[in-house]
């Protein structure tokens, strides 16, 4: 057969699958590895899409979403962060940021561009510029700088190639947020050698030290926003998100997705108008209660000797397992075997992850604690 | 020092050290307000929410309960007060409510057997005077009271490692 393409073939399956398939197999397994709110989408939202089923809203809606969803959409990120976004030519309704990601970098990549990725990151970010033709560049941050991205570091790494750089902040898997000050220095490196910032702020909800602040609001005129409803709703499964962007940069969007994903799916879309309607008090109440998981789980990891940055976003701890003397797809791996408690290994993340694991704390606190209980056992034992 | 009363109100086995951790309050804070709220009533008790449908096996444990609407004749000066305090005395009687409506009182009453509810309800609560008509309604099945559900939980259904 003639050969597939390379750069597909060349991506190496996600190293969070492997770890999948062992626990899958397993009984009494403790997930801390599970990238999604243990909270099932609440009730007045489910409510919401069942009605919209059952009175037959099964529909295509319109290349860039529904417009009420759009205007909920920008009403919100003007009334949380004062951003501007015009619905009707500068957002857009996606399935999931995973699927705006690919969108955005397909629109601003030509073959052999650059993006500069700093990592420890989500799976997905370096595979998807390989995707859309472009060459990802790894930019290192450290766990000792709480992962902040430093601009010197980055600046270094800029090429004539560069076209963007690629953040998310509250991070997966760090829970780390960028402070206002590494944000404005990216800024300015952007705006210096005229790159976009694709920002993807998919946990801008999960926030407990301070406000987020939205990169749309520090540079729109190069900002390409991502978001969506699936961490701050629970509604991970419903696949709807969006994008935010200069309205040349969303227009070019909407063209690729009129093409490749039509629209995101109707339900979802009034499912997530409901989301946007109703009080806040159900996402107030989730994030209220990562807090206390956080607090207490993060405090438990020290205890039994895991040194750990402080996450100050989305539902991950990243600490450091260095003192093991065990790296960390061996520790991982053994942590399973051992004590059935199911982490994902830092590496997966990039190289700045090694050394780390991430743990999950969207379960139950007496899982935690359980898990805190093994995982100590783990380390004596070892 | 509110979201500690919130806390306790969801689960009042927390240990003042989780509460500490939870809410960043130093656990000296925590432990001193919990036994102010203790003295002063403003926590009146602890206590665990059960299910005596899941409770197997023990045909003891087995409860009936009914709501019993009561209209009643008002009385210058008391108002409805001093019946309603009168019949809220009764150990059988959990909850008393003056409500808006076509009745009077709503009271929750539970006892061992339907035979014991409605004896209670015809021959001490309908014989207080002033009190004009009862209505009885048992409750079949429970689904959800105080907040707690009383459905099958939701099952997880996230896969255990996911991006």
């Amino acid at each position: 057969m003639r050969p597939l393409n390379p750069v597909i073939a060349a991506c190496p399956p996600s190293g969070i699958r492997r770890f999948f398939d062992i626990a899958a197999e397993m009984d009494d397994v403790i997930s801390l590895g599970v990238g999604e709110p243990d909270f099932v989408t609440p009730w007045r939202i489910r409510e919401a899409g069942i009605y919209a089923l059952e009175h037959g809203y099964t529909t295509y809606t319109s290349n860039a979403g529904l417009p009420r969803l759009r205007e909920l959409i920008c009403d919100d990120l003007a009334t949380r962060y004062g951003a501007t976004y015009d619905p009707r030519e500068e957002c857009l309704i996606t399935t999931g940021v995973s699927e705006g990601l690919d969108l955005v970098l397909r629109v601003l990549l030509e073959p052999g561009d650059e993006v500069i990725v700093p990592e420890p990151c989500y799976v997905a970010y370096e595979p998807c510029v390989g995707f859309a033709g472009g060459t990802p560049v790894r930019v290192p941050t450290r766990w000792e700088d709480d992962f902040a991205i430093d601009a010197d570091v980055v600046a270094a790494a800029i090429t004539p190639r560069t076209k963007a750089i690629l953040i998310g902040s509250p991070a997966n898997p760090t829970g780390a947020v960028q402070p206002r000050a590494a944000l404005d220095a990216l800024v300015r490196l952007a705006r210096e050698h005229d790159l976009y910032l694709v920002s993807d702020e998919i946990y801008d909800r999960l926030t407990y030290d301070g406000a987020h602040t939205c990169l749309g609001t520090l540079a729109p005129e190069r900002t390409v926003l991502l978001g969506g409803f699936s961490k701050a709703h629970a509604m991970t499964g419903w696949r709807v998100g969006w994008i935010c962007a200069p309205q040349a940069v969303a227009e070019l969007c909407v063209r690729v997705h009129q093409y490749t994903m039509l629209c995101a799916p109707h339900v979802s879309q009034l499912a997530a108008v409901e989301a946007l309607s109703g009080p806040d008090d159900d996402v107030d109440a989730m994030v209220a209660d990562y807090d206390r998981r956080r607090r207490v789980f993060v405090k438990g990891l020290r205890e039994i000797g895991l040194d750990c940055p402080e996450p100050g976003g989305a539902f991950y701890a990243f600490p450091s397992i260095r003192s093991s003397g065990l790296d960390s797809e061996t520790f991982a791996e053994r942590l399973l075997h051992a004590e059935s408690v199911a982490v994902v290994p830092g590496n997966v993340f990039g190289p700045s992850g090694e050394g780390h694991i991430r743990c999950s704390y969207a379960t139950a606190l007496p899982q935690l604690e359980e898990a805190l209980v093994r995982i100590a056992r783990f380390l004596n034992a070892g | 020092m509110r979201q500690i009363l919130e806390l306790l109100e969801r689960d009042a086995q927390l240990s003042h050290d989780t509460l500490a951790t939870m809410t960043g309050i130093p656990v000296a804070e925590v432990s001193a307000a919990i036994a102010a709220w203790e003295s002063s009533g403003a926590i009146r008790r602890y206590k665990a929410v059960v299910d005596w449908d899941a409770v197997d096996g023990d045909s003891t444990a087995e409860t009936v309960t009914a709501f019993i609407d009561v209209s009643l004749a008002p009385a210058r000066g008391v108002g409805f007060d001093d019946v309603a305090e009168r019949i809220a005395r009764f150990p059988e009687v959990r909850s008393v409510y003056l409500v808006s409506g076509s009745q009077d009182l709503r009271c929750t009453v539970e006892g061992r057997t339907i035979r014991a509810v409605s004896d209670f309800v015809s021959q001490k609560l309908s014989t207080i005077d002033r009190v004009r008509a009862t209505a009885t309604h048992f409750v079949l099945k429970t689904y959800k009271r105080d907040g707690d559900s009383f459905a099958t939980p939701e099952a997880d259904h996230r896969l255990p490692v996911t991006p």
